[in-house]
């Protein structure tokens, strides 16, 4: 009877991604799922060229890693004196860090415009990095201060004994002891800057910056209507590389992403 | 001694700084900024762009007086009430409660298929949803097929639409957490009841939900947060439309700001989501603190 009912709701869950996969195969591919009447590649090949899958995917890319590389580098820091120091500082600075995730990110999005044109920072790669890194960090904070609170203070103790400095040792002992949480800290400010459209839409304007979430949807919103199968087929490629680190995450420690998704969107 | 130890205090937290900068700069100056430009008739292009006026409380009485604030309010609750506090975590909760009963390969395929729906980029999941409610997208094929009549759902029920594209996005967000709560409730109260002759709807309304209302309480602070903030599903879906009819306050500011370019008005409306946004997020924060003794 469980066995039924759970078939049923994940069929229900799997047909709009159908779509996806059938009409990506299907050179006639429109709106409805059916089966491709002749299968073929056609529609990834015509997707697969510079300007329209690979300069957006490599912007993608920048976007991500350098918003991955900041928020770690930033949340690194800011964990170590939270981890490591009791301070009436503390628990209100982390209380302050988690009402940030609460922030309605799209709410604040015109605002940021009118920051961004006061600026003159708009359409820059570097600086929608820093904002999407500052949306990402209260997450990442308070994640990497409970990796950080997980490796034992006489781990460290003993390397101090050895003469270590406190950057040493954070860098030598507590850091690789971290490296698989530091690594789903990363992979999930990764996967939420590669997926994001709202941010990079309205702070990147010209087409040499956009990345695919941003390409697919001005490329296709004037094309969609004679190339839905190319639509289905870009979506795929674009998909493919958060799907395969969300699984990386998934295997190790699925919890920890499905407590850092309470932050998305 | 104070005025060394309070040194070393600020030594210590020195590595904080990038981190509160990047917070001060991008984050927490937004939100000023908007509360300051909704006060300016500040404009998207022309001369109020480059030197916005300030005009007090006006955007605020405009928008009392304007037919589409109410709407877009009561779309947004309408929004977040069907997809997120009814949607989302009862198909959340009934997924995870299932799941604990059924055969553990059915568990992990359609554990599988709901996450996928989750972990897609928005603008995939968007289009995705877009086909699929449109009008000769695959809803309609299986009604055709059922013999029913098609419904032009974009269109002639927009909301309804959206709300389940959104629980079908999301859903997989309650299930996990429900099925984390679910796996911490102890084997011995259930099974008391069960020696108790309590059935299985008994245990789950009398047993575990209370144990778990911790959970379930958190959960709905923070879908509802989320839900409040969606964006791209509507707008690759409807856009708004058709005449408003499905505009959320997220909907309804960009179009200002961005489509009338009045971006005064359209922070004025930013503003008011960031207060309610505020609110829920001080609810969510009173209630971590509860639970934590």
């Amino acid at each position: 009877m469980a066995d039924a009912v759970l078939l049923l709701i994940g069929a229900c869950f799997v047909l709009p991604l159908l779509w996806l996969v059938l009409g990506s195969l299907d050179p006639a591919a429109g709106h409805g799922t059916k089966l491709p009447q002749q299968p073929a590649l056609d529609n990834f090949a015509a997707v697969l060229t510079p300007e329209l899958l690979f300069r957006p995917l490599v912007n993608s890319v920048l976007l991500s890693v350098g918003t991955g590389a900041v928020t770690l580098a930033a949340a690194v820091l800011a964990a170590y004196p939270l981890s490591r120091y009791r301070s009436r500082f503390n628990t209100p600075f982390l209380y302050g860090i988690l009402f940030g995730t609460c922030l309605p990110v799209t709410a604040i999005m015109v605002p940021v415009y009118g920051l961004f044109v006061q600026l003159q920072l708009l359409d820059s790669l570097p600086a929608t990095v820093l904002f999407l890194s500052a949306t990402s960090l209260p997450m990442a904070i308070w994640m990497t201060r409970n990796f950080m609170d997980a490796v034992p203070l006489a781990v460290e103790e003993a390397a101090w004994v050895d003469g270590a400095s406190r950057l040493a040792a954070l860098r030598s002992i507590v850091l690789p002891l971290m490296g698989p949480g530091l690594g789903v800290v990363f992979i999930f400010v990764f996967i939420q800057a590669w997926g994001n459209f709202f941010v990079p839409f309205v702070l990147l304007l010209s087409e040499a910056n956009q990345p695919a979430a941003v390409s697919i949807f001005s490329f296709f919103g004037q094309n969609g209507a004679v190339a839905y199968g190319q639509l289905a087929a870009f979506s795929i490629l674009y998909s493919l590389p958060v799907l395969a680190l969300y699984v990386i995450v998934a295997r190790g420690s699925g919890n920890s992403l499905a407590l850092s998704g309470a932050v998305r969107g | 001694m104070p005025a060394p130890h309070h040194r070393r205090q600020f030594a210590r937290y020195l590595p904080v700084l990038p981190a509160v900068v990047l917070l001060a700069v991008f984050l927490a100056g937004p939100v000023l900024w908007a509360f300051q430009a909704s006060l300016t008739n500040a404009g998207l292009t022309g001369r109020h762009a480059r030197n916005p006026e300030w005009v007090g409380l006006e955007n605020y009485q405009r928008l009392l007086q304007d037919p589409v604030f109410p709407l877009s309010l009561a779309l947004t609750v309408l929004f977040v009430g069907g997809s997120a506090i009814l949607g989302q975590n009862i198909l959340g909760l009934a997924l995870a409660v299932l799941m604990r009963r059924a055969r553990p390969a059915v568990s992990a395929a359609v554990g599988t298929a709901v996450v996928a729906a989750w972990v897609l980029p928005e603008i995939v999941a968007a289009f995705a949803a877009y086909a699929f409610f449109s009008n000769d997208g695959t809803i309609n094929q299986l009604l055709g097929g059922l013999g029913l009549a098609e419904v032009d759902w974009l269109y002639a029920m927009p909301m309804v639409a959206l709300i389940l594209a959104n629980v079908w996005r999301g859903t997989a967000f309650s299930m996990l957490v429900y099925r984390a709560a679910l796996g911490g409730v102890p084997a011995e109260l259930t099974e008391a009841a069960h020696m108790d002759g309590a059935g299985a709807w008994q245990r789950l309304v009398f047993i575990t939900l209370p144990v778990i209302r911790g959970t379930i309480a958190t959960n709905l602070m923070l879908i509802t947060l989320q839900t409040l903030a969606v964006f791209t599903l509507i707008w690759v879906m409807t856009a708004g439309g058709p005449a408003n009819g499905s505009s959320t306050l997220p909907v309804m500011a960009y179009q200002e700001a961005f489509k009338f370019g009045d971006i005064g008005y359209g922070t004025a409306v930013a503003s008011v989501l960031i207060l309610i946004g505020a609110v829920f997020g001080a609810a969510y924060l009173r209630l971590l603190r509860e639970q934590k003794p």
